[in-house]
Protein backbone atom coordinates (compact mmCIF):
# COMPACT_ATOMS: atom_id res chain seq x y z
CA UNK A 1 0.00 0.00 0.00
CA UNK A 2 1.54 3.30 -1.02
CA UNK A 3 1.47 6.47 1.06
CA UNK A 4 -1.58 7.88 -0.68
CA UNK A 5 -3.55 4.68 -0.10
CA UNK A 6 -2.42 4.56 3.51
CA UNK A 7 -3.57 8.12 4.01
CA UNK A 8 -6.94 7.26 2.45
CA UNK A 9 -7.30 4.23 4.71
CA UNK A 10 -6.57 6.30 7.80
CA UNK A 11 -9.03 8.91 6.58
CA UNK A 12 -11.95 6.45 6.26
CA UNK A 13 -10.98 4.67 9.49
CA UNK A 14 -11.12 8.04 11.23
CA UNK A 15 -14.73 8.43 10.10
CA UNK A 16 -13.98 10.32 6.87
CA UNK A 17 -16.42 10.04 3.97
CA UNK A 18 -15.75 9.83 0.25
CA UNK A 19 -17.71 11.27 -2.69
CA UNK A 20 -18.01 9.87 -6.22
CA UNK A 21 -15.47 12.16 -7.84
CA UNK A 22 -12.89 11.94 -5.03
CA UNK A 23 -9.74 9.95 -5.59
CA UNK A 24 -9.98 6.44 -4.14
CA UNK A 25 -7.73 3.37 -4.20
CA UNK A 26 -8.59 0.77 -6.85
CA UNK A 27 -9.12 -1.84 -4.17
CA UNK A 28 -11.62 0.37 -2.34
CA UNK A 29 -13.54 1.04 -5.56
CA UNK A 30 -13.59 -2.66 -6.48
CA UNK A 31 -14.81 -3.68 -3.03
CA UNK A 32 -17.45 -0.98 -3.01
CA UNK A 33 -18.77 -2.09 -6.38
CA UNK A 34 -18.87 -5.74 -5.36
CA UNK A 35 -20.58 -5.04 -2.05
CA UNK A 36 -23.11 -2.49 -3.30
CA UNK A 37 -23.87 -4.51 -6.41
CA UNK A 38 -24.68 -7.55 -4.27
CA UNK A 39 -27.02 -5.35 -2.24
CA UNK A 40 -28.73 -4.18 -5.43
CA UNK A 41 -28.99 -7.77 -6.66
CA UNK A 42 -30.51 -8.82 -3.35
CA UNK A 43 -33.19 -6.14 -3.52
CA UNK A 44 -34.02 -7.14 -7.07
CA UNK A 45 -34.05 -10.87 -6.36
CA UNK A 46 -35.84 -10.26 -3.06
CA UNK A 47 -38.76 -9.08 -5.14
CA UNK A 48 -39.41 -12.53 -6.56
CA UNK A 49 -40.31 -14.62 -3.48
CA UNK A 50 -42.97 -12.08 -2.54
CA UNK A 51 -44.07 -11.11 -6.01
CA UNK A 52 -45.71 -14.53 -6.49
CA UNK A 53 -48.05 -13.65 -3.63
CA UNK A 54 -49.11 -10.24 -4.91
CA UNK A 55 -51.85 -12.02 -6.85
CA UNK A 56 -52.92 -14.02 -3.83
CA UNK A 57 -53.08 -11.40 -1.09
CA UNK A 58 -56.30 -12.16 0.80
CA UNK A 59 -57.72 -8.65 1.41
CA UNK A 60 -57.58 -5.35 -0.46
CA UNK A 61 -55.48 -3.80 2.30
CA UNK A 62 -52.94 -6.65 2.20
CA UNK A 63 -52.88 -6.52 -1.57
CA UNK A 64 -52.00 -2.84 -1.51
CA UNK A 65 -49.42 -3.21 1.25
CA UNK A 66 -47.67 -6.16 -0.34
CA UNK A 67 -47.59 -4.54 -3.78
CA UNK A 68 -46.16 -1.39 -2.22
CA UNK A 69 -43.53 -3.39 -0.36
CA UNK A 70 -42.38 -5.17 -3.49
CA UNK A 71 -42.43 -1.84 -5.31
CA UNK A 72 -40.17 -0.39 -2.62
CA UNK A 73 -37.69 -3.20 -3.15
CA UNK A 74 -37.54 -2.54 -6.87
CA UNK A 75 -37.09 1.13 -6.01
CA UNK A 76 -34.21 0.24 -3.70
CA UNK A 77 -32.50 -1.75 -6.41
CA UNK A 78 -32.87 1.27 -8.70
CA UNK A 79 -31.26 3.55 -6.10
CA UNK A 80 -28.49 1.09 -5.38
CA UNK A 81 -27.65 0.24 -8.99
CA UNK A 82 -27.44 3.99 -9.66
CA UNK A 83 -24.73 4.21 -7.01
CA UNK A 84 -22.89 1.30 -8.62
CA UNK A 85 -23.20 2.93 -12.04
CA UNK A 86 -21.63 6.12 -10.79
CA UNK A 87 -18.74 4.03 -9.48
CA UNK A 88 -18.19 2.76 -13.01
CA UNK A 89 -20.23 -0.39 -13.54
CA UNK A 90 -23.31 0.08 -15.76
CA UNK A 91 -26.67 -1.31 -14.69
CA UNK A 92 -26.92 -3.56 -17.73
CA UNK A 93 -23.62 -5.16 -16.82
CA UNK A 94 -24.80 -5.71 -13.24
CA UNK A 95 -27.88 -7.45 -14.60
CA UNK A 96 -25.79 -9.56 -16.99
CA UNK A 97 -23.57 -10.69 -14.14
CA UNK A 98 -26.52 -11.40 -11.89
CA UNK A 99 -28.23 -13.56 -14.49
CA UNK A 100 -25.07 -15.43 -15.46
CA UNK A 101 -24.38 -16.23 -11.81
CA UNK A 102 -21.16 -14.24 -11.77
CA UNK A 103 -22.38 -11.95 -9.00
CA UNK A 104 -24.25 -12.99 -5.89
CA UNK A 105 -27.34 -12.16 -3.90
CA UNK A 106 -28.39 -12.78 -0.29
CA UNK A 107 -29.11 -16.31 0.87
CA UNK A 108 -32.71 -15.73 1.97
CA UNK A 109 -33.84 -14.94 -1.56
CA UNK A 110 -32.90 -18.38 -2.85
CA UNK A 111 -35.69 -20.12 -0.91
CA UNK A 112 -39.32 -20.79 -1.83
CA UNK A 113 -42.24 -18.90 -0.32
CA UNK A 114 -44.66 -21.66 0.45
CA UNK A 115 -47.58 -20.05 2.26
CA UNK A 116 -49.09 -16.72 3.27
CA UNK A 117 -47.37 -17.41 6.61
CA UNK A 118 -44.03 -17.16 4.81
CA UNK A 119 -45.10 -13.84 3.28
CA UNK A 120 -45.73 -12.39 6.74
CA UNK A 121 -42.59 -13.89 8.20
CA UNK A 122 -40.39 -12.58 5.40
CA UNK A 123 -41.77 -9.06 5.74
CA UNK A 124 -41.31 -9.18 9.51
CA UNK A 125 -38.10 -11.07 10.19
CA UNK A 126 -36.15 -11.09 6.94
CA UNK A 127 -36.70 -7.36 6.67
CA UNK A 128 -35.76 -6.98 10.33
CA UNK A 129 -32.48 -8.80 9.73
CA UNK A 130 -31.89 -6.69 6.64
CA UNK A 131 -32.60 -3.39 8.35
CA UNK A 132 -29.94 -4.18 10.96
CA UNK A 133 -27.31 -4.51 8.22
CA UNK A 134 -28.67 -1.49 6.41
CA UNK A 135 -28.73 0.76 9.46
CA UNK A 136 -25.06 -0.03 9.95
CA UNK A 137 -24.50 1.22 6.38
CA UNK A 138 -25.78 4.68 7.30
CA UNK A 139 -22.20 5.23 8.48
CA UNK A 140 -20.59 3.84 5.31
CA UNK A 141 -17.41 5.63 4.28
CA UNK A 142 -18.82 5.99 0.76
CA UNK A 143 -21.21 8.91 1.23
CA UNK A 144 -23.55 8.45 -1.78
CA UNK A 145 -24.34 4.93 -0.56
CA UNK A 146 -24.81 6.07 3.04
CA UNK A 147 -27.21 8.77 1.86
CA UNK A 148 -29.58 6.48 -0.05
CA UNK A 149 -29.58 4.14 2.92
CA UNK A 150 -31.60 6.72 4.84
CA UNK A 151 -34.47 6.40 2.39
CA UNK A 152 -34.11 2.63 2.26
CA UNK A 153 -34.19 2.20 6.05
CA UNK A 154 -37.18 4.49 6.30
CA UNK A 155 -39.11 2.37 3.81
CA UNK A 156 -38.02 -0.92 5.35
CA UNK A 157 -39.52 0.17 8.65
CA UNK A 158 -42.98 0.06 7.02
CA UNK A 159 -42.28 -3.44 5.77
CA UNK A 160 -41.56 -4.71 9.25
CA UNK A 161 -44.83 -3.22 10.51
CA UNK A 162 -46.73 -4.75 7.60
CA UNK A 163 -45.12 -8.14 8.29
CA UNK A 164 -45.77 -7.97 12.00
CA UNK A 165 -49.38 -7.05 11.37
CA UNK A 166 -49.84 -10.01 9.01
CA UNK A 167 -48.32 -12.33 11.61
CA UNK A 168 -50.30 -10.88 14.54
CA UNK A 169 -53.56 -11.21 12.61
CA UNK A 170 -52.80 -14.85 11.89
CA UNK A 171 -51.80 -15.53 15.49
CA UNK A 172 -55.16 -14.08 16.59
CA UNK A 173 -56.95 -16.29 14.05
CA UNK A 174 -57.60 -20.00 13.84
CA UNK A 175 -55.34 -22.88 14.93
CA UNK A 176 -54.64 -23.57 11.27
CA UNK A 177 -53.41 -20.00 10.79
CA UNK A 178 -51.15 -20.23 13.85
CA UNK A 179 -49.71 -23.43 12.43
CA UNK A 180 -48.95 -21.64 9.17
CA UNK A 181 -46.90 -19.09 11.12
CA UNK A 182 -45.03 -21.70 13.17
CA UNK A 183 -44.22 -23.71 10.05
CA UNK A 184 -42.96 -20.57 8.35
CA UNK A 185 -40.72 -19.78 11.32
CA UNK A 186 -39.38 -23.36 11.28
CA UNK A 187 -38.54 -23.02 7.59
CA UNK A 188 -36.94 -19.59 7.79
CA UNK A 189 -35.00 -19.79 11.04
CA UNK A 190 -31.97 -21.49 9.54
CA UNK A 191 -31.57 -19.02 6.67
CA UNK A 192 -32.20 -16.13 9.08
CA UNK A 193 -29.38 -17.26 11.36
CA UNK A 194 -27.06 -17.53 8.36
CA UNK A 195 -28.14 -14.16 6.98
CA UNK A 196 -25.50 -11.97 8.64
CA UNK A 197 -22.67 -14.27 7.61
CA UNK A 198 -20.06 -16.27 9.47
CA UNK A 199 -18.56 -14.73 12.60
CA UNK A 200 -15.36 -13.46 10.99
CA UNK A 201 -13.57 -11.01 13.31
CA UNK A 202 -14.45 -7.55 12.12
CA UNK A 203 -10.86 -6.36 11.81
CA UNK A 204 -10.22 -9.26 9.42
CA UNK A 205 -13.21 -8.32 7.30
CA UNK A 206 -12.00 -6.06 4.47
CA UNK A 207 -15.45 -4.50 4.26
CA UNK A 208 -14.98 -3.30 7.83
CA UNK A 209 -11.35 -2.34 7.33
CA UNK A 210 -12.37 0.08 4.56
CA UNK A 211 -15.37 1.15 6.67
CA UNK A 212 -17.81 0.09 4.00
CA UNK A 213 -19.53 -1.80 6.81
CA UNK A 214 -19.50 -0.37 10.30
CA UNK A 215 -20.19 -3.52 12.27
CA UNK A 216 -19.11 -7.14 12.33
CA UNK A 217 -21.30 -10.07 11.30
CA UNK A 218 -21.74 -11.50 14.78
CA UNK A 219 -22.56 -8.07 16.18
CA UNK A 220 -25.39 -7.83 13.66
CA UNK A 221 -26.68 -11.31 14.45
CA UNK A 222 -26.66 -10.60 18.20
CA UNK A 223 -28.59 -7.42 17.57
CA UNK A 224 -31.16 -9.35 15.56
CA UNK A 225 -31.58 -11.99 18.26
CA UNK A 226 -31.80 -9.39 20.98
CA UNK A 227 -34.41 -7.37 19.16
CA UNK A 228 -36.60 -10.11 17.77
CA UNK A 229 -36.42 -13.34 19.78
CA UNK A 230 -38.43 -11.77 22.63
CA UNK A 231 -41.01 -10.59 20.08
CA UNK A 232 -41.23 -14.11 18.64
CA UNK A 233 -41.57 -15.70 22.07
CA UNK A 234 -44.25 -13.32 23.29
CA UNK A 235 -46.56 -14.52 20.51
CA UNK A 236 -46.26 -18.09 21.75
CA UNK A 237 -44.13 -19.21 18.82
CA UNK A 238 -41.28 -21.67 19.26
CA UNK A 239 -37.87 -20.88 17.83
CA UNK A 240 -36.61 -24.14 16.33
CA UNK A 241 -33.31 -24.09 18.22
CA UNK A 242 -33.36 -25.83 21.61
CA UNK A 243 -30.04 -24.31 22.64
CA UNK A 244 -31.11 -20.71 22.05
CA UNK A 245 -30.79 -18.66 25.25
CA UNK A 246 -29.61 -15.30 26.47
CA UNK A 247 -26.59 -15.53 28.77
CA UNK A 248 -26.22 -13.45 31.92
CA UNK A 249 -23.71 -11.25 30.14
CA UNK A 250 -26.36 -10.36 27.58
CA UNK A 251 -25.01 -12.37 24.65
CA UNK A 252 -27.16 -14.94 22.87
CA UNK A 253 -26.11 -18.58 22.56
CA UNK A 254 -27.41 -20.57 19.64
CA UNK A 255 -26.72 -23.67 17.62
CA UNK A 256 -23.99 -23.07 15.07
CA UNK A 257 -25.70 -22.09 11.80
CA UNK A 258 -25.10 -24.35 8.82
CA UNK A 259 -22.30 -22.45 7.08
CA UNK A 260 -21.99 -25.11 4.37
CA UNK A 261 -25.61 -24.54 3.45
CA UNK A 262 -24.99 -20.78 3.30
CA UNK A 263 -22.03 -21.23 0.99
CA UNK A 264 -23.85 -23.72 -1.18
CA UNK A 265 -26.91 -21.47 -1.49
CA UNK A 266 -25.20 -18.17 -2.22
CA UNK A 267 -22.96 -19.74 -4.83
CA UNK A 268 -26.08 -20.39 -6.85
CA UNK A 269 -27.37 -23.72 -5.58
CA UNK A 270 -30.39 -22.72 -3.51
CA UNK A 271 -33.73 -24.46 -4.04
CA UNK A 272 -35.07 -21.58 -6.13
CA UNK A 273 -31.88 -20.02 -7.52
CA UNK A 274 -32.06 -21.42 -11.02
CA UNK A 275 -35.79 -20.81 -11.46
CA UNK A 276 -35.61 -17.21 -10.29
CA UNK A 277 -32.58 -16.34 -12.37
CA UNK A 278 -34.32 -17.91 -15.34
CA UNK A 279 -37.36 -15.69 -14.74
CA UNK A 280 -35.06 -12.65 -14.65
CA UNK A 281 -33.37 -13.79 -17.84
CA UNK A 282 -36.57 -14.38 -19.81
CA UNK A 283 -38.38 -11.22 -18.72
CA UNK A 284 -35.27 -9.20 -19.51
CA UNK A 285 -34.96 -10.73 -22.97
CA UNK A 286 -38.64 -10.37 -23.74
CA UNK A 287 -38.48 -6.68 -22.99
CA UNK A 288 -35.09 -5.81 -24.40
CA UNK A 289 -36.93 -4.14 -27.29
CA UNK A 290 -38.59 -1.73 -24.86
CA UNK A 291 -35.26 -0.58 -23.49
CA UNK A 292 -33.97 -0.18 -27.03
CA UNK A 293 -37.03 1.79 -28.09
CA UNK A 294 -37.05 3.97 -25.02
CA UNK A 295 -33.44 4.54 -24.16
CA UNK A 296 -31.98 4.51 -27.67
CA UNK A 297 -32.05 8.21 -28.44
CA UNK A 298 -32.30 10.52 -25.50
CA UNK A 299 -34.52 13.40 -26.56
CA UNK B 1 -79.38 -3.85 -7.06
CA UNK B 2 -80.22 -0.39 -8.38
CA UNK B 3 -78.83 0.72 -11.73
CA UNK B 4 -76.51 3.13 -9.98
CA UNK B 5 -75.08 0.49 -7.64
CA UNK B 6 -74.70 -1.86 -10.56
CA UNK B 7 -72.77 0.79 -12.48
CA UNK B 8 -70.52 1.47 -9.49
CA UNK B 9 -69.75 -2.24 -9.08
CA UNK B 10 -69.04 -2.54 -12.79
CA UNK B 11 -66.47 0.25 -12.68
CA UNK B 12 -65.00 -1.12 -9.45
CA UNK B 13 -64.67 -4.57 -11.05
CA UNK B 14 -62.79 -3.05 -13.97
CA UNK B 15 -60.45 -1.17 -11.67
CA UNK B 16 -59.93 -4.19 -9.45
CA UNK B 17 -59.11 -6.62 -12.22
CA UNK B 18 -56.97 -4.16 -14.15
CA UNK B 19 -55.14 -3.33 -10.92
CA UNK B 20 -54.59 -7.03 -10.33
CA UNK B 21 -53.32 -7.54 -13.86
CA UNK B 22 -51.05 -4.50 -13.77
CA UNK B 23 -49.64 -5.63 -10.43
CA UNK B 24 -48.30 -8.70 -12.24
CA UNK B 25 -45.65 -6.36 -13.62
CA UNK B 26 -44.40 -5.32 -10.20
CA UNK B 27 -40.88 -6.66 -10.01
CA UNK B 28 -40.43 -7.55 -13.68
CA UNK B 29 -41.17 -4.37 -15.68
CA UNK B 30 -38.82 -3.44 -18.55
CA UNK B 31 -37.02 -0.66 -16.62
CA UNK B 32 -36.53 -0.36 -12.88
CA UNK B 33 -37.85 3.20 -12.86
CA UNK B 34 -40.89 2.10 -14.82
CA UNK B 35 -41.45 -0.81 -12.46
CA UNK B 36 -41.94 1.63 -9.60
CA UNK B 37 -44.16 3.92 -11.67
CA UNK B 38 -46.38 1.18 -13.07
CA UNK B 39 -46.80 -0.41 -9.67
CA UNK B 40 -48.19 2.86 -8.31
CA UNK B 41 -50.73 2.85 -11.11
CA UNK B 42 -51.78 -0.69 -10.18
CA UNK B 43 -52.10 0.35 -6.54
CA UNK B 44 -54.17 3.41 -7.44
CA UNK B 45 -56.55 1.26 -9.46
CA UNK B 46 -57.07 -1.12 -6.58
CA UNK B 47 -57.54 1.89 -4.31
CA UNK B 48 -60.25 3.19 -6.64
CA UNK B 49 -61.92 -0.22 -6.68
CA UNK B 50 -61.89 -0.28 -2.90
CA UNK B 51 -63.45 3.17 -2.56
CA UNK B 52 -66.17 2.33 -5.09
CA UNK B 53 -66.89 -1.05 -3.50
CA UNK B 54 -67.23 0.65 -0.14
CA UNK B 55 -69.88 2.90 -1.57
CA UNK B 56 -71.75 -0.01 -3.12
CA UNK B 57 -71.25 -2.21 -0.08
CA UNK B 58 -73.19 0.21 2.11
CA UNK B 59 -76.19 -0.12 -0.17
CA UNK B 60 -75.83 -3.87 -0.42
CA UNK B 61 -75.15 -4.57 3.25
CA UNK B 62 -71.74 -6.12 2.66
CA UNK B 63 -68.07 -5.06 2.69
CA UNK B 64 -65.59 -3.98 0.05
CA UNK B 65 -63.48 -7.09 0.63
CA UNK B 66 -66.48 -9.36 0.24
CA UNK B 67 -67.39 -7.70 -3.03
CA UNK B 68 -63.81 -7.92 -4.24
CA UNK B 69 -63.16 -11.54 -3.28
CA UNK B 70 -66.23 -13.48 -2.26
CA UNK B 71 -68.35 -13.47 -5.39
CA UNK B 72 -68.35 -16.22 -7.97
CA UNK B 73 -66.36 -15.47 -11.14
CA UNK B 74 -69.50 -15.05 -13.28
CA UNK B 75 -70.83 -12.37 -10.92
CA UNK B 76 -68.02 -9.94 -11.78
CA UNK B 77 -69.02 -7.45 -14.44
CA UNK B 78 -65.55 -6.50 -15.65
CA UNK B 79 -64.67 -5.81 -19.26
CA UNK B 80 -62.85 -8.39 -21.33
CA UNK B 81 -60.11 -5.84 -21.89
CA UNK B 82 -58.99 -5.97 -18.26
CA UNK B 83 -59.25 -9.73 -17.93
CA UNK B 84 -56.45 -10.54 -20.34
CA UNK B 85 -53.19 -11.71 -18.84
CA UNK B 86 -50.61 -9.67 -20.73
CA UNK B 87 -47.30 -10.21 -18.93
CA UNK B 88 -44.65 -10.27 -20.32
CA UNK B 89 -45.96 -8.34 -23.36
CA UNK B 90 -45.27 -4.63 -22.73
CA UNK B 91 -46.66 -3.44 -26.08
CA UNK B 92 -50.08 -4.94 -25.36
CA UNK B 93 -49.92 -3.80 -21.74
CA UNK B 94 -49.36 -0.19 -22.75
CA UNK B 95 -51.96 -0.47 -25.50
CA UNK B 96 -54.51 -1.64 -22.92
CA UNK B 97 -53.41 1.14 -20.57
CA UNK B 98 -54.03 3.78 -23.28
CA UNK B 99 -57.37 2.34 -24.35
CA UNK B 100 -58.60 1.89 -20.81
CA UNK B 101 -57.62 5.34 -19.60
CA UNK B 102 -59.44 6.97 -22.50
CA UNK B 103 -62.63 4.96 -21.94
CA UNK B 104 -62.43 5.39 -18.19
CA UNK B 105 -62.09 9.15 -18.46
CA UNK B 106 -65.47 9.46 -20.16
CA UNK B 107 -67.08 7.25 -17.55
CA UNK B 108 -65.57 9.13 -14.60
CA UNK B 109 -66.59 12.48 -16.12
CA UNK B 110 -70.19 11.25 -16.15
CA UNK B 111 -69.93 10.17 -12.50
CA UNK B 112 -68.57 13.58 -11.55
CA UNK B 113 -71.87 15.04 -12.75
CA UNK B 114 -73.91 12.59 -10.67
CA UNK B 115 -76.76 13.94 -8.49
CA UNK B 116 -75.39 11.82 -5.68
CA UNK B 117 -72.94 14.25 -4.08
CA UNK B 118 -70.91 11.52 -2.41
CA UNK B 119 -70.45 9.64 -5.65
CA UNK B 120 -69.61 12.82 -7.53
CA UNK B 121 -67.04 13.72 -4.87
CA UNK B 122 -65.41 10.31 -5.05
CA UNK B 123 -65.34 10.47 -8.85
CA UNK B 124 -63.53 13.82 -8.64
CA UNK B 125 -60.93 12.33 -6.32
CA UNK B 126 -60.44 9.33 -8.57
CA UNK B 127 -60.13 11.60 -11.57
CA UNK B 128 -57.28 13.53 -9.97
CA UNK B 129 -55.29 10.32 -9.72
CA UNK B 130 -56.38 9.19 -13.16
CA UNK B 131 -55.02 12.42 -14.62
CA UNK B 132 -51.59 11.13 -13.72
CA UNK B 133 -52.37 7.75 -15.29
CA UNK B 134 -53.38 9.49 -18.50
CA UNK B 135 -50.17 11.46 -18.52
CA UNK B 136 -48.23 8.23 -18.06
CA UNK B 137 -50.20 6.51 -20.84
CA UNK B 138 -49.58 9.41 -23.21
CA UNK B 139 -45.88 9.53 -22.57
CA UNK B 140 -45.63 5.85 -23.44
CA UNK B 141 -47.92 6.25 -26.44
CA UNK B 142 -45.61 8.93 -27.84
CA UNK B 143 -42.66 6.66 -27.35
CA UNK B 144 -44.16 3.52 -28.89
CA UNK B 145 -46.50 4.82 -31.59
CA UNK B 146 -44.13 3.89 -34.39
CA UNK B 147 -43.60 0.34 -33.14
CA UNK B 148 -45.44 -2.17 -35.30
CA UNK B 149 -46.26 -4.44 -32.36
CA UNK B 150 -47.80 -1.54 -30.48
CA UNK B 151 -49.99 -0.54 -33.41
CA UNK B 152 -51.15 -4.13 -33.79
CA UNK B 153 -51.92 -4.32 -30.08
CA UNK B 154 -54.06 -1.18 -30.19
CA UNK B 155 -56.04 -2.59 -33.07
CA UNK B 156 -56.50 -5.94 -31.36
CA UNK B 157 -57.57 -4.56 -27.97
CA UNK B 158 -59.60 -1.48 -28.91
CA UNK B 159 -62.92 -3.35 -29.38
CA UNK B 160 -62.69 -5.24 -26.08
CA UNK B 161 -63.58 -2.53 -23.57
CA UNK B 162 -67.30 -2.88 -24.14
CA UNK B 163 -67.34 -6.66 -24.15
CA UNK B 164 -68.84 -7.74 -20.85
CA UNK B 165 -70.91 -10.80 -21.64
CA UNK B 166 -68.91 -13.95 -21.19
CA UNK B 167 -65.66 -14.10 -19.26
CA UNK B 168 -62.57 -15.59 -20.82
CA UNK B 169 -60.95 -18.63 -19.13
CA UNK B 170 -58.03 -16.46 -18.02
CA UNK B 171 -60.40 -14.64 -15.72
CA UNK B 172 -61.40 -17.84 -13.92
CA UNK B 173 -57.71 -18.61 -13.46
CA UNK B 174 -57.09 -15.16 -12.03
CA UNK B 175 -60.06 -15.54 -9.70
CA UNK B 176 -58.73 -18.90 -8.47
CA UNK B 177 -55.41 -17.32 -7.67
CA UNK B 178 -56.66 -14.09 -6.13
CA UNK B 179 -59.02 -15.88 -3.77
CA UNK B 180 -56.75 -18.82 -3.02
CA UNK B 181 -55.45 -17.74 0.40
CA UNK B 182 -58.78 -16.27 1.38
CA UNK B 183 -60.58 -19.54 0.66
CA UNK B 184 -57.89 -21.71 2.25
CA UNK B 185 -58.93 -21.41 5.91
CA UNK B 186 -62.60 -21.41 6.85
CA UNK B 187 -63.68 -18.51 9.03
CA UNK B 188 -60.29 -16.81 8.99
CA UNK B 189 -59.45 -13.13 9.18
CA UNK B 190 -56.35 -12.03 7.28
CA UNK C 1 -29.83 10.10 -19.53
CA UNK C 2 -29.30 10.67 -15.86
CA UNK C 3 -31.42 13.26 -14.10
CA UNK C 4 -30.58 14.49 -10.62
CA UNK C 5 -33.52 14.93 -8.29
CA UNK C 6 -33.78 17.40 -5.44
CA UNK C 7 -36.63 17.27 -2.98
CA UNK C 8 -38.24 19.64 -0.56
CA UNK C 9 -39.59 17.88 2.48
CA UNK C 10 -41.81 20.66 3.80
CA UNK C 11 -42.91 24.00 2.45
CA UNK C 12 -40.34 26.66 3.29
CA UNK C 13 -37.44 24.24 3.56
CA UNK C 14 -34.44 24.11 1.27
CA UNK C 15 -34.34 21.55 -1.54
CA UNK C 16 -31.84 18.79 -0.86
CA UNK C 17 -30.35 16.27 -3.25
CA UNK C 18 -32.41 13.06 -3.14
CA UNK C 19 -30.81 10.86 -5.78
CA UNK C 20 -31.06 10.26 -9.50
CA UNK C 21 -33.15 8.49 -12.13
CA UNK C 22 -32.39 7.24 -15.60
CA UNK C 23 -34.89 8.34 -18.23
CA UNK C 24 -35.03 9.00 -21.99
CA UNK C 25 -36.38 12.53 -21.70
CA UNK C 26 -37.73 15.12 -19.30
CA UNK C 27 -41.25 13.78 -19.39
CA UNK C 28 -40.19 10.30 -18.30
CA UNK C 29 -37.72 11.78 -15.82
CA UNK C 30 -40.47 13.76 -14.15
CA UNK C 31 -42.78 10.77 -13.96
CA UNK C 32 -40.02 8.57 -12.54
CA UNK C 33 -38.80 11.19 -10.07
CA UNK C 34 -42.36 11.70 -8.85
CA UNK C 35 -42.62 8.00 -8.11
CA UNK C 36 -39.17 7.36 -6.73
CA UNK C 37 -38.99 10.41 -4.46
CA UNK C 38 -42.56 11.39 -3.75
CA UNK C 39 -44.94 8.48 -3.80
CA UNK C 40 -45.38 8.39 -0.01
CA UNK C 41 -46.07 12.10 0.26
CA UNK C 42 -42.56 12.58 1.62
CA UNK C 43 -41.87 15.57 -0.65
CA UNK C 44 -43.82 18.78 -1.23
CA UNK C 45 -41.89 19.55 -4.43
CA UNK C 46 -39.10 18.17 -6.59
CA UNK C 47 -36.52 19.70 -8.88
CA UNK C 48 -35.52 17.43 -11.74
CA UNK C 49 -32.30 18.47 -13.46
CA UNK C 50 -30.26 16.84 -16.22
CA UNK C 51 -26.98 15.77 -14.68
CA UNK C 52 -24.95 17.79 -17.20
CA UNK C 53 -26.66 20.94 -15.97
CA UNK C 54 -25.19 20.54 -12.51
CA UNK C 55 -21.78 22.15 -12.13
CA UNK C 56 -19.80 21.37 -9.04
CA UNK C 57 -17.42 23.85 -7.49
CA UNK C 58 -15.40 22.55 -4.60
CA UNK C 59 -12.31 24.77 -4.42
CA UNK C 60 -12.54 27.90 -2.35
CA UNK C 61 -9.28 29.82 -2.03
CA UNK C 62 -8.96 31.91 1.11
CA UNK C 63 -5.25 32.32 1.60
CA UNK C 64 -4.92 35.86 2.98
CA UNK C 65 -7.06 36.04 6.10
CA UNK C 66 -10.21 37.40 4.54
CA UNK C 67 -11.91 37.16 7.89
CA UNK C 68 -13.62 40.53 7.74
CA UNK C 69 -16.69 38.89 6.18
CA UNK C 70 -16.92 36.08 8.70
CA UNK C 71 -17.89 35.92 12.34
CA UNK C 72 -14.36 34.91 13.35
CA UNK C 73 -13.10 38.29 12.07
CA UNK C 74 -14.77 40.04 14.98
CA UNK C 75 -13.34 39.01 18.40
CA UNK C 76 -15.27 41.59 20.42
CA UNK C 77 -14.94 40.00 23.85
CA UNK C 78 -11.74 41.70 24.94
CA UNK C 79 -12.77 45.13 23.63
CA UNK C 80 -16.15 44.84 25.27
CA UNK C 81 -14.49 44.06 28.62
CA UNK C 82 -12.37 47.15 28.37
CA UNK C 83 -15.31 49.31 27.35
CA UNK C 84 -17.29 48.08 30.34
CA UNK C 85 -14.38 48.89 32.67
CA UNK C 86 -14.12 52.37 31.23
CA UNK C 87 -17.84 52.96 31.61
CA UNK C 88 -17.70 51.83 35.26
CA UNK C 89 -15.06 54.48 36.05
CA UNK C 90 -17.36 57.35 35.03
CA UNK C 91 -20.55 56.61 37.07
CA UNK C 92 -22.46 59.62 35.79
CA UNK C 93 -22.39 58.17 32.35
CA UNK C 94 -21.16 59.72 29.15
CA UNK C 95 -24.27 61.73 28.39
CA UNK C 96 -24.30 63.40 31.85
CA UNK C 97 -20.66 64.43 31.40
CA UNK C 98 -21.37 65.80 27.98
CA UNK C 99 -24.47 67.74 29.09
Amino acid sequence: MDAREQEFLEYVQGGGQVETDDWMPDEYRARLIKFIEMHGNSELMGVLPEREWILRAPTLQRKLALTAKVQDEVGHSQLIYRVVEDLGKPREQCLDDLISGKSKFHNVFHYPTKTWGDVGLIAWLVDAAAIISQKALLKCSYAPYARIMKKICWEESFHILHGRDVILTMMLGTDQQRELVQEALDRWWGPLMQFHGNPIARDEDPMYVWRIKSQGNEEARQQFLDGYVPQIWELGLTVPDPTLRKRDDGAWEYTEPDWDELKHVVTGHGPKTAERLELRRTTREENAWVRRAVLAEAA
Amino acid sequence: MTDQVQKIVEIADDELVLGWRNSEWTGIAPLLEEDVAFSSIAQNEIGHARALYELAARELGTTADELAFDRQPDEYRCSRLVQLRLVPDWARTIARHCIYERADQARIEALKRSDDAELAGLAAKIDREEAYHRMHAEMWFDRLEDEQRFKAALEELEPLFDVRDEHIPEFAELWEEMTMVRRSVAGATW
Amino acid sequence: MIYEVFRQERKGQAFAHAGSVEAPNEEFAEAYAREQYGRRGESTALWVVPRQAVHEIDDFADELQKNYHRVDGYPLKEKLGRARELAAKSPGGLSAGAG
